[in-house]
């Protein structure tokens, strides 16, 4: 996979000083990165940095959790996503998320896919099919479902439950796509799956991914930023954070040693 | 973790196990007795209430007996006819009443109320449950008939006032088990609604319902059949004319209220008559169980229930 030059990049999402506090606990402490346009970012650390909850904060998903205090700025080609007049569903329909475990709605595939557009204001039938091959069609699982659309999705096999949240979430059209382990839960082949898709939506959307999994990192991701404890330790292009590391936690990390 | 079990279970020899073994079975055995008896009870009074029953049907004829208008024991005639729609008129208004009113206030407690509010709210709700039903009844009749007496006309008692009342006392019943369904909903769902754009009203009605359905309904048909069996609060408040209603203004007299009215003095093919509507009653309930547990779990196994 060819990287594209830094003068080509076009940041999408900038983090600047971005503090967060539940109850008493900071669990992110100043983290500053920009995340480009039509790149797969990936966001490695060991379980409890903050690579989450990081992620969470770039669609505001933190919202929903009571007695946490977010401080700092996180812009949306160049929009400040934390500002008094920013409206949250647009918002999400602009950064949409993929969680660790497939949560496919106890609907029909069908209704899954058209569950974006509809809350979006969608009711024209024929728009709503079109939209649903084609999203189906984007993540490869068109002609496994196609006749059986008004099945429940939760017939699905795990993976193929991932592959319709992210047709899903492809179905609003997003900018921004945020996904959160997405294949933890999944088998390799579903995984291999996740990561070739990713490489395929690069070309429309910006993709950001929190992952566990070093490999996966560094296969599928074109830049990749390391924390650890709520800071982050280090960001850069990802063959230089895996062959050459600056910072010596982040050697320690990526060699297994941390 | 499996290290620890491993010990665990080889430290204990099977002098130990056989023991556990001995008093496992002997609570296995109370259980399955006492679960028989449960069924037994259950199995005795069907036989007592048909065999009270059946001859005062073969009488009058069971069509006869369930489709006549006319219920005058002096003269020997007893047609229920009035009792089943009486029955049916006060359920369907009690439901009509109370199920819109449960839903909402199960979908404000559970996602609508901030938690310290839910908190005091939830028991409080579960208090009227306790509230006996005369109760209920005697605020109906100095309430509530006399308010629909002057306001609609009428005598007062009436369906609408059994509506009403009944309506109340599912609430809780309704309330309760909804509540706990909407709460049943695991959070993923209403993260990956939110995380596609929805509103929390699109995510209650469009994702949080769908999930909840078949607790909502299991909710519904518990609060029927409270609604059905309910007795007491409906004799105080209905007017107990044995007439099918015209209007919800009409005195009503339902099933269980004509048995309860007249039992006290009832003898010979009366009494027999009583069992009957009781028979009659037992059916209608039976029936409804059967269709209800039928469309909760056709329905659970096709959307709700994830593959394991």
């Amino acid at each position: 996979m060819a990287i594209r030059q830094p003068n080509e990049l076009h940041p999408k999402v900038e983090v600047k000083d971005l503090d967060l506090y539940y109850g008493q606990h900071q669990a992110l402490k100043k983290v500053s990165l920009t995340f480009y346009a039509n790149q797969v970012t990936a966001i490695i650390g060991p379980s409890g940095c903050g690579k989450s909850t990081l992620l969470r904060c770039l669609n505001r998903m933190n919202d929903t959790i009571p007695g946490i205090r977010v401080e700092g700025r996180v812009a949306l080609d160049g929009t400040d996503i934390y500002g008094r007049r920013q409206d949250l569903t647009r918002l999400r329909k602009s950064v949409g998320m993929v969680f660790q475990r497939p949560n496919v709605f106890p609907l029909s595939i069908l209704d899954n896919v058209a569950y974006g557009p509809k809350v979006h204001g969608l009711k024209d039938r024929a728009r709503l099919s079109e939209i649903v091959e084609r999203s189906l069609a984007a993540v490869g699982l068109w002609g496994e479902v196609r006749e059986r659309l008004n099945v429940s999705a939760l017939e699905l096999s795990l993976g193929n439950r991932q592959l319709l949240c992210l047709a899903r979430l492809v179905a609003v059209e997003p900018e921004v796509i945020l996904l959160d382990e997405p294949a933890s839960a999944l088998d390799p082949i579903s995984t291999l799956r996740i990561e070739e898709l990713m490489r395929e939506l690069q070309k429309e959307y910006t993709i950001i991914i929190v992952t566990h999994n070093m490999q996966q990192a560094a296969r599928a991701s074109d830049r990749t930023a390391f924390m650890l404890s709520g800071e982050l330790v280090e960001y850069g292009e990802t063959r230089q954070i895996f062959t050459n590391p600056r910072d010596t936690r982040t050697e320690r990390y990526v060699t297994g040693k941390l | 973790m499996s290290e620890e079990g491993r010990v665990t279970r080889e430290g204990h020899p099977k002098r130990g196990r056989r023991r556990a073994g001995l008093s496992e079975r002997g609570v296995e055995r109370v259980l399955t007795v006492v679960a028989l008896s449960a069924i037994g009870v259950l199995g005795l009074i069907t036989v007592f209430i048909f065999i009270g029953g059946l001859p005062a049907i073969a009488k009058t004829g069971l069509w006869a007996f369930v489709s006549g208008h006319k219920w005058a024991p002096g003269r020997g005639v007893f047609g229920i006819f009035p009792m089943i729609m009486g029955s049916l008129w006060v359920t369907i208004g009690a439901l009509a009443i109370g199920v819109p009113l449960s839903l909402a206030c199960a979908i404000f407690l559970a996602e609508v109320a901030p938690p310290k509010t839910a908190r005091v709210i939830k028991p409080a709700i579960e208090l009227l449950a306790g509230i006996p039903s005369v109760i209920y009844g005697f605020m109906g009749l100095v309430i509530l008939v006399p308010l629909i007496r002057t306001h609609l006309g009428g005598p007062g008692f009436s369906v609408l006032a059994s509506s009403v009342v009944l309506g109340i006392m599912i609430l809780p019943t309704v309330i309760s088990i909804s509540y706990d369904a909407m709460k049943a909903v695991p959070e993923a769902y209403r993260d990956g609604s939110l995380a596609l754009g929805a509103t929390k009203w699109q995510t209650i009605v469009m994702v949080l319902l769908p999930a909840a359905r078949s607790g909502i309904l299991a909710a519904i048909i518990l609060g029927m059949g409270r609604a059905i069996g309910e007795t007491m609060a409906v004799i105080m408040v209905a007017g107990n004319a044995t007439m099918v209603p015209g209007s919800l203004l009409d005195p009503v007299r339902t099933l269980t209220s004509n048995i309860a009215l007249e039992m006290g003095y009832a003898a010979g093919t009366h009494r027999a008559a009583l069992f009957g509507t009781g028979v009659i009653l037992f059916v209608i309930i039976m029936l409804l169980s059967i269709l209800a547990s039928f469309t909760t779990t056709a329905r659970g196994k096709a959307k709700v229930n994830p593959k394991p």
